[in-house]
Parts: C-alpha cells; structure tokens; sequence
C-alpha cells in the first residue's frame, strides 16, 4: 500500500482548474519530485493534500485512510505535514521557540519536546541563530526554519514546498544530504523544486504537472529527457545543461 | 566617468548593530554588477540601505554624485533606484494591475503608463492573463514575475534586484537572465543580488563576494566564475 495515494484530485477556483484528474502514488521511504512550471499548480496540490484547500473532486488516502476534507490540524496530526513557499513563521518569537511549537503539536512532554526542538534545529543548521526573532532572519534562513519546524512534528511524509529557494549550489548540496538522511531515517518526502539540482539527483520517482494536468511520471533520467517537460518547462539551456553536464544520476 | 552609484565604507544593520562592515562599491553607468555570498551574508541589507529601506550606521551613499545616504526610500525612488526585494513584497489584496500601477507612479503620462504596461505583458503573458486576478492569490512565481514587471515599469536609471531567480521555473529564469540583460543594454545600470551565482555571473560584467558583512573578493564576472574560492564556496564544486 503506498503512503499517500492521489486518485483523479481536480481543484477549482471559480474558472480556472488548477489541477485537474491528478493521480499519482508515493511509496513509503521514498522521494517523489513534484515539479512543472509556474502555476501548474503544485502547490495547490499540497494545499489539497494538507488539508487547506478542499478538492473539488477526487480522493486523498493517507496510510490507507481517506483524508479528503480533513481540517489541516487532523491530517497533520496523522503525520502529513508540508512546509509554505511563501515562509510564515512566528516573526516576534526566537528561532528556537518557532521550532518548539512544532514539536508540541505532537509530543506534550516538555523534555522530550525540547529535545526534538534541538534536534530539529541542529539537523537544519540554525544553532548559530537559534535565539533570534525569526523575522529577523535572512531568507535562506527562514526557508530552513521552515523545514525545521515541519519536521518537529515528527512527519510520517514530509512536503517541502520550494525550500531550497534562495540557496547557492553549495547549499543545495547540503540540503540534499539533510533530505537523504532523513529518508535513511525512515520518512517519506515529497518535494517541489525548481532548483533541480536539488530533487533530480535524489528523486527516486518525478511527477510534471502543467496547466494543472500531470503530463509525466517517471525516473529523473527519463524526466529530463522527455521533449514536452522540455518545452514546457526547462528550456533549451536548463535541458542543455543536465544533460551534458550529467547532474541526473 | 564618475561612477553612477558610490557606496564607501558602509555599515549597517538592525536597531543599531552592524551586519554589514565596511563594504565599499563603485558602479559606473551601463555597468550590470552581481553581488554574490551565501546565506545571511548582508547582502539583503547591502541593498536594503542602498534604496532608503534603511539608513548606514556610518559610511556614505551616493547616486549620480548626490549624497543618498538618509534620504527616505520614495524620495530614492523618485531619483531613478528601483528596488525589487527579496521575497516578493507585493500588495496582496490588490489586483496585478493595481500592483503594476503603483510601480509606476513616479511617471505622469498615463498613455506611456499603458504602453509600459503592454511591454511587460509581452515579456510575461501569464500576468495579462492574471491582470484582475488578487496578487495574494497568485502562485509563488507568478508573484515573483509581478514583483520584477512593477520593478521595471518605472524605467529606473538603477535597478536593483535581490535574488531574482527565488522560484521562477527553469525556463523562466533563462527569460529572465536575458531580460535584465536586455534592459541593461537599453541603458538601465543594474544591481543584482543573487543565489544562483554561475547564473548571475554569466550575464554580469563585474561582481562582489560578501561573506559576514564584508567584501572579501572582487574583480571581472569571468574570473569570479573561474576562481578556485567561488567554485568551492558558491557553486558547489
Ligand atoms: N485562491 C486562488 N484563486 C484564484 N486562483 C488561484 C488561487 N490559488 C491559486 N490560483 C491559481 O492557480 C494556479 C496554480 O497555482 P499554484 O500556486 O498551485 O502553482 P505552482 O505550481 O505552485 O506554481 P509556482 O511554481 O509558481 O509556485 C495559478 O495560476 C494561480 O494563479
Ligand atoms: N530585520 C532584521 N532584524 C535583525 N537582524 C536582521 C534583520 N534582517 C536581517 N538580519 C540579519 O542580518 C544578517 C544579514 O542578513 P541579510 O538579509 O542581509 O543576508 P543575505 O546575504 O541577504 O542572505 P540571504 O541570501 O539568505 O538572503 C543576518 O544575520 C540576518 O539574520
Ligand atoms: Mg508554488
Ligand atoms: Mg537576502
């Protein structure tokens, strides 16, 4: 039985579909990519399967159970928990205390919860920041706040809207290690990026949206090779250069 | 020539304490300049006081050979310094159009108003399409196209733009690196701030390394992209 499991997922606002008959699976314990150009609706695809929006059609299982139209607390508290492209943290408290809300949402034991906190914020490296006000963080930083409270909440699958935005390739590369050693340790995820270097080379299954319509499903190697994710969303220079560069492994 | 934009010995910061120690640029007219550095480097703040948002600790702005330093950010705005920040601060309860609208309030002439608007509907169709639609609704790149057209549509004499490839497609960023060219070829001298540093310099004539608040390295775009320090430290070699 696969984690999570989208069946024919159609979202409206007003005219405009945004997805449209979505279906894919994610297995355990693997990465799926979620990518495709701007608007193709990815993240209103997270926000369907978080709980924010309420597809319009269609049918959202999580561990076997149907979670569509579930509020967003019920379906994060059976483990399901994304990050927001457009960072919101809690500017006016520390970088810590932002992290230790997550942490709360599933554990009430103060010691333990704390613990997970540190955790959390080691594993994202914001030590050095930790007891800042989170507004007062750079945006590279808040990104990885972002991931650092989500995974506080001790997700089962982890959905990581865009959060290597705004970093160098070095970064990046960091950023991947952190998202292999948390599958290692056991978490699925499930990542929209436009950085690919950041989900190509770890993707063990893309899915492209466009227009609201998934146009492919496959291997990152057959993604990047495939003439309409080309033309629709990498561009002569961006296909160009994964494939001569060989950055899909 | 005297440079366009001068910035000596600057230091800034939050509620008085520097991030920013002592960096000191020279931009000439027509020049496009990168500004690169990894995460919480100042380069934010950098540009930040540059535009007005806020004031240098010490040390001095000046543009077009007038001393900017404490001028407020509309009036910098008034001068012909654009800045599209970080991050996508767009008025989210306002239409496209109404964002693009207020972009361009420095300019008088509503039919050349209109006729900016038309161009920049050609370079992004998507935001025609989207011209009524809320901005707060609108997805993560398409608020970063917004955010760029309302930061070009005052034809500033210095565009200043702060990472703005964050969540553009592909595709979209190859337009846009492009765009920003071609907007310099026309004339604009531009600033730009960027995460994806082979990227920006690739487009860039000259370029600065900020690392903890301070110029560490500079020189032509080219021998930025081919040294050893930047390879390592930004481009993940
Ligand atoms: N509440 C809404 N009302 C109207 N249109 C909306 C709303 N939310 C999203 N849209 C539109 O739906 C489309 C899909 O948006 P979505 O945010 O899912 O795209 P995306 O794939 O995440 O894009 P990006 O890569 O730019 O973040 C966009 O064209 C957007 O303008
Ligand atoms: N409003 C603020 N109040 C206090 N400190 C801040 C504020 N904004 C930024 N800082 C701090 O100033 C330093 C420089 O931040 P800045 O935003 O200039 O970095 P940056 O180089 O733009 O980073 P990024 O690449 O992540 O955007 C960081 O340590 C940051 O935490
Ligand atoms: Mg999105
Ligand atoms: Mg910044």
């Amino acid at each position: 039985m696969p984690l999570l499991d989208v069946q024919n997922v159609t979202m409206k606002f007003g005219e405009l579909v945004a997805n449209r008959r979505v279906s894919f699976t994610v297995e355990e314990k693997s990465i799926v990519g979620l990518i495709g150009p701007n608007g193709a609706g990815k993240t209103t695809l997270f926000n369907c399967v978080s709980g924010l929006c309420r597809p319009t059609e269609g049918t959202i299982l999580f561990n076997g159970e149907n979670i569509t139209g579930l509020k967003p607390y019920q379906i994060a508290s059976r483990g399901a928990v994304r990050t927001f492209q457009v960072v919101r943290p809690l500017k006016d408290m520390t970088v810590f205390d932002n992290v230790l809300v997550g942490a709360f949402l599933k554990c009430s034991d103060n010691k333990r919860a704390f613990k997970k906190a540190e955790e959390c914020i080691e594993l994202c490296s914001l030590g050095s920041v930790k007891g800042k006000l989170a507004g007062e963080l750079s945006i590279g930083g808040k990104k990885r706040l972002e991931m650092a409270r989500a995974l506080a909440t001790n997700p089962k699958l982890l959905m990581l809207d865009e959060v290597m935005a705004g970093l160098t390739s070095t970064e990046v590369k960091e950023s991947v290690d952190v998202i292999c050693n948390l599958r290692q340790s056991g978490l699925t995820l499930m990542v929209v990026e436009h950085v690919l270097e950041g989900i190509m080379s770890i993707a063990d299954k893309i899915v492209v949206l466009d227009g609201g319509i998934k146009i492919a499903e496959d291997s990152p190697e057959r993604i990047v090779n495939d003439d309409r994710v080309i033309e629709a969303y990498l561009g002569a220079k961006y296909s160009q250069r994964y494939k001569s560069e060989g950055r899909v492994h | 020539m005297d440079p366009i934009l001068k910035v000596s010995n600057l230091h800034s910061g939050y509620d008085g304490v520097p991030v920013v120690f002592g960096i000191s640029l020279e931009i000439m007219p027509g020049e496009l300049v990168a500004i690169v550095g990894a995460n919480g480097a100042g380069k934010t703040t950098t540009m930040k006081t540059i535009s007005g948002l806020i004031h240098p600790l010490s040390g001095n702005i000046s543009f077009l050979g007038q001393d900017v330093s404490n001028l407020s950010a509309h009036e910098i705005l008034k001068l012909g310094i654009s800045y599209v920040p970080e991050g996508r601060r767009i008025f989210g309860k306002l239409s496209v159009r109404q964002n693009m609208y207020l972009g361009a309030y420095t300019e008088k002439s509503q039919t050349e108003v209109s006729r900016r608007m038309d161009e920049l509907f050609e370079i992004f169709p998507v935001l025609r399409k989207r011209a009524k639609q809320v901005a707060e609704t609108l997805s993560g790149g398409e608020q970063q196209m917004l955010a760029i057209a309302r930061g070009l549509i005052s034809k500033p004499k210095l565009l200043m733009l702060d990472e703005m490839s964050l969540g553009l497609m592909p595709s979209m960023v190859e337009k846009m690196m492009e765009t920003v060219k071609a907007v310099n070829e026309a004339g604009a001298t531009v600033l730009l701030v960027e995460q994806m540093v082979q990227e920006a310099l690739e487009i860039a004539d000259r370029g600065y390394v900020i690392q903890n608040g301070k110029i560490i390295l500079s020189g032509q775009a080219d021998e930025l992209l081919n040294s050893e320090q930047v390879r390592k430290a930004y481009l993940g070699m």
